[in-house]
């Protein structure tokens, strides 16, 4: 059943994405900018899901906390490893873009910095279960890490609203920002495709830990007898 | 009242502990000694420049130097399966965190307070200009880097290659609140006043604080029990 899911859903990733790619060909050059601006469409679209996926491992390894139940721990792993392939995105779209219009790879800007520190603490956390070996201690102590790791998240949000930052302000939910209507809705259908392949990726890491877990198991018991 | 006469008595322990072995606090000044030498062959110390970010250099030497004593404060416990018996002990886990945090607290603050003069006399920085504002940045970033630095002590303490990972797991974690710190101590050793953006750095150090030492509280139990 799950199989199925999975595959249901990439099929509707990649038609999005595919269908996608050609309407944002078609868009006009932003008048500034140029061609580069289309990178906007997986900037954008990467950070909002990295952002929520740090969100859902937040939740998730509060209910582990809470509950001591590993399906909350494998979801965590699960949706901070994918993540971090989306903020590495991020940061990568981020950095040619700044190339070509800032002239320089990278900026140590408020947003840049804290978006990196970001990355490198979730990288943390990957390390600490890697040194972990009692699958217990190993879900307790990434959680309580991960909650701390959250805190840094508001502020990659923020950062371009608190101090004065060369990162270019938002365009949406802001009054300053103009997007046209139709350059929308190709970021918004990008949107929905991102956050569903986000899903996806988590969903096949999120088997994988618990096959992992299944091994582990059999090969505990195999050692009883 | 039971709450608080509990923190006084780990506080009091471990303070003592330390002042009859000084193990930590002796590396910890020598170390902090070390790593100024050391800055000052990477920045000539002379220069106006240099005047100028060396607030900010303080910080490397205090979280470094403040990372001797934090990897101590729980192995120290280890010999004789002190820890055992520390959890064991009837005292919340809330209560053993705010103990050991503040005996941390006041020893980084003593290694500081011997870094500073020696650091304004290398780098010929007259740091006391704004004495009050500074002090006020010491004590929230020193706050800031024991109450994290508590509680990761403890979830490290019995990890492989712990001396490696508390480092590698508090500085990242720290950062935001570092970075107000060293901004902060920067203005204000230069001479600068703080004003505009830059006052945001204190309500960051403030709030950083208090959200550490908040989620610390209530998840130290799970970190000694797990």
């Amino acid at each position: 059943m799950r199989q199925k899911v999975i595959i249901v859903m990439l099929a509707l990733v990649a038609i999005l994405l595919a269908r996608n790619l050609y309407a944002i060909s078609m868009l006009p050059d932003e008048m500034r900018q140029g061609q580069i601006f289309r990178i906007i469409y997986f900037h954008v679209p990467a950070a909002a899901a990295a952002m929520t996926g740090s969100a859902v491992a937040l939740v998730a390894s509060v209910l582990f906390l809470v509950t001591k139940k590993f399906q909350y721990d494998a979801l965590a792993v699960a949706v901070t490893e994918v993540g971090l392939a989306f903020l590495a995105v991020n940061l990568v779209t981020g950095s040619i873009w700044a190339h070509v219009i800032w002239g320089v790879w990278w900026a140590w800007d408020p947003r840049l910095t804290s978006a990196l520190i970001c990355w490198i603490l979730y990288a943390g956390y990957m390390i600490l279960r890697q040194a972990l070996e009692e699958p217990t201690q190993r879900a307790t102590f990434a959680a309580v890490y991960s909650i701390f790791a959250f805190t840094d998240v508001p502020i990659v949000y923020f950062s371009i609203r608190w101090w004065r930052t060369i990162h270019p302000q938002p365009v949406f939910f802001s009054k300053e920002g103009y997007f046209p209507p139709d350059w929308s809705r190709a970021l918004a259908i990008n949107m929905v495709a991102m956050f569903l392949l986000y899903a996806v990726l988590t969903m096949i890491r999120l088997r994988q830990e618990q096959t992992q877990r299944e091994i582990d198991y059999l090969r505990r018991t195999v050692h009883a007898i | 009242m039971r709450f608080l006469s509990q923190v006084m008595v780990i506080t009091a322990k471990d303070l003592r502990a330390e002042m009859r072995t000084k193990e930590a606090i002796n590396a910890s000044f020598a170390f902090a000694l070390v790593i100024l030498l050391i800055l000052s062959f990477a920045f000539d110390p002379t220069e106006e420049t240099t005047r100028e970010i060396s607030g900010g250099l303080l910080w490397i030497v205090f979280t470094f130097a403040g990372t001797l004593v934090l990897n101590r404060s729980f192995a120290r416990e280890l010999p004789n399966d002190c820890l055992d018996a520390l959890i064991a002990a009837p005292v919340p886990g809330a209560a053993l965190f705010l103990g050991k945090a503040l005996a941390n607290f006041v020893l980084i603050l003593a290694v500081e307070f011997v870094a500073l003069p020696v650091f304004g006399i290398f780098y010929n920085v007259r740091w006391t200009r704004q004495f009050w504002p500074l002090m006020l940045v010491l004590v929230l970033g020193t706050w800031g880097l024991t109450s994290i630095g508590t509680i990761f002590s403890a979830l490290t303490v019995n990890i492989r290659l712990r001396e490696v990972m508390l480092p590698l797991l508090v500085y990242p974690v720290m950062i935001p609140m570092l970075l107000g710190a060293m901004r902060l101590s920067a203005l204000l050793v230069a001479g600068q006043p703080v004003t505009g953006d830059d006052t945001v750095w204190f309500k960051l150090l403030f709030g950083f604080d208090i959200i550490y030492t908040a989620l610390s509280l209530v998840l130290m139990e799970t970190v000694l029990l797990g």
